[in-house]
């Protein structure tokens, strides 16, 4: 087990990896999807949001 | 120590992040400009500045430190991290922290939730919380970037504390608090860079994979028996089950920071500034990727550093870590001194660049959801006739009261506090705001009083918890000693250390179920 004193350090290895693969995946699969039209809601946030940032 | 090279460096990568982030803010004046720069951004920025703001000093430095201390069990949190941290708080939280963040039109995480329950009492107590209970963690970050450059120039601890102060108020003040996208961007890759130089540098150092892994197994015949009363059984596995040192390891260092991270206001604002859905998408991949080799890089080499400090110096990293000042082992301190030790001089400087970039990234998230919380969440909401001059004034005396209690926490702090401290801070959060902030984002059921009953209910577990039961910080603030005479009620036994998520979160959860669930069957009835 990849030298490993116990099952669960190696398991808890190799889900860190899979996880990680299984984001990338996931990011690969949908890389264009989603694409949300520009709402009126978006631009007034947008709007207040530099406002926002002017008051940092 | 070449210190002219180290300033060089220093200087050119300061010099490098201020031009970036002007470079961004002259492409960037509008609205309208940043919902086009977003959409027509180059994916590989996207990512990297997206894993820059993923990453503190905090994880690299203070649990790196810990996992060499306790060993790679803490790869667990790792993991989470990954699946919970990212691909569940992305997929599930993030596009519907986005749309309802939006559809309401909230911009910091106490509008979130005063927004969608009707409540500026609501706004006003969670921004009250964030404003005083986030200098904690950003302290810790602090205290992370200060202790690297105390091993790596053989400064004083203050000293280094006072110069990296300098330099993080001249970056909030004058560089602009949201880590702007080129700047982001660039600190990303030098820290992805540097990580995986680290990981094949450890490995190929100590004979490979599984032959660095093995010889940590062995060097558990060199585990002091104080570590062995307190339920280590070596690096390479879990502690005993049920003992003081699983507790801490499963309950403050996993639990605490692996599902605390989904009720994180600075990170729940990123959500809602994002353009769309299709970018969320994307930054899952690489979000992911980032936290492997940053946050699980550090747990494997803050293990296998006590390999190489037995093999070279015949002693594990806590005895390594031994402060003269106290005698007594700063684990904050096992990272910097096994960098300092083992890599080339050059990589110890791109190595405090990493820093820098995590530190300054991270902090600069934090102090922004502060002066938010400060101005636009209690302030404006206390007096809703403020002029636009006067909430910016007030947001920024906000900051710098942060700043200084920052500063002071770093500086009054004792050591091997990083973890703790920021494990302290994910609790809070998670106890306080997980079930509110989901109820919000994924039932209509729940109220504004149930909001702030599983609100409370889970702050003043909490709170209790801190006070009379869990030892590390009842027998710090005293309370418990004062009225009972003891460090802790439970002193002795396993439950002094477990930690106050463990508890409070559950009551705040079951607080809101069962409010959600009452008023779910009387709609159903009265429909």
């Amino acid at each position: 087990m990849l030298g490993f004193g116990d099952s669960w350090v190696f398991l808890a290895y190799m889900l860190s990896i899979l996880s990680t693969v299984l984001c990338v995946t996931y990011s690969i699969i949908n890389w264009n999807n989603d694409l949300d039209s520009i709402s009126k809601e978006d631009i007034s946030w947008l709007e207040e949001e530099v406002q926002v940032e002017e008051e940092l | 120590m070449n210190i002219p090279l180290a300033a060089v460096v220093t200087i050119i990568y300061i010099g490098i992040t201020v031009y970036l982030s002007w470079l961004g803010f002259k492409k960037t004046r509008s609205a309208a400009d940043y919902l086009i720069a977003g959409r027509k951004v180059h994916p590989f920025l996207l990512a990297m500045g997206y894993g820059a703001t993923f990453i503190s000093t905090s994880a690299i430095v203070g649990f790196g430190g810990v996992a060499g201390f306790m060993g790679m069990g803490l790869l667990w949190l790792t993991f989470l991290n990954i699946f919970v941290g990212i691909f569940i708080a992305f997929v599930v939280f993030g596009k519907r922290t986005r749309a309802i963040g939006r559809h309401l039109g909230a911009h910091t995480f106490p509008e979130l939730l005063g927004k969608r329950f009707q409540s500026k009492w609501i706004q006003i107590i969670a921004g009250a919380l964030i404003f005083l209970t986030m200098p904690l963690y950003a302290s810790a970050v602090m205290i992370g970037v200060v202790r690297f450059i105390e091993q790596t120039f053989q400064l004083n601890y203050d000293i280094a504390l006072l110069g990296f102060a300098f330099l993080v108020m001249g970056y909030v003040f004058f560089g602009g608090l949201k880590g702007v996208l080129y700047a982001d961007a660039f600190q990303g890759s030098i820290m992805l860079i540097g990580m995986i130089f680290l990981l094949i540098f450890t490995y190929y150092h100590l004979g490979g994979i599984t032959e660095a892994h093995a010889g940590l197994t062995e060097l558990k015949a060199q585990l002091p028996q104080k570590f062995i009363d307190m339920g280590h059984t070596g690096w390479t596995s879990m502690p005993k089950f049920g003992s003081q040192l699983w507790w801490i390891m499963v309950s403050t260092i996993i639990l605490g920071v692996g599902i605390g991270v989904l009720a994180q206001p600075q990170l729940a604002v990123r959500f809602m500034m994002v353009n769309s859905g299709r970018e969320i998408n994307r930054a899952i991949g690489v979000g992911g990727f980032f936290i492997l080799m940053t946050v699980g890089v550090t747990f494997v080499t803050g293990s296998l550093s006590n390999l190489y400090f037995f093999k070279h110096f015949d002693k594990i990293a806590m005895q390594m870590a031994v402060d003269p000042a106290t005698q007594k082992p700063n684990i904050d301190t096992i990272i910097p001194i096994f960098l300092n030790e083992s890599m080339p001089q050059w990589f110890t400087y791109v190595f405090l660049l990493i820093l820098l970039a995590a530190g300054m990234s991270t902090i600069s998230g934090l102090f922004h959801a502060i002066g938010t919380a400060f101005g636009r969440d209690i302030f404006q909401q206390i007096f809703k006739q403020a002029t636009h001059e006067k909430t910016i004034v007030i947001t920024r005396i906000g900051i710098f009261i942060a700043f200084l209690i920052t500063v002071f926490l770093a500086y009054i702090l004792p050591g091997s506090i990083i973890a703790i401290a920021t494990a302290l801070f994910f609790g809070l959060c998670a106890a306080t705001f997980l079930p509110a902030y989901c109820g919000a984002i994924f039932s209509r059921y729940i109220t504004r009083n149930i909001a702030y009953l599983s609100m409370g209910c889970g702050f003043f577990t909490w709170l209790l918890w801190i006070l009379f039961i869990h030892i590390k910080e009842s027998s710090a603030l005293g309370l418990c000693n004062l009225l009972f005479h003891k460090p802790s009620l439970v002193a002795g036994s396993v439950i002094a250390f477990v930690d106050p998520i463990v508890i409070a979160l559950p009551v705040s959860t079951i607080v809101a179920l069962i409010g959600t669930l009452i008023v779910r069957s009387k709609n159903n009835v009265s429909a």
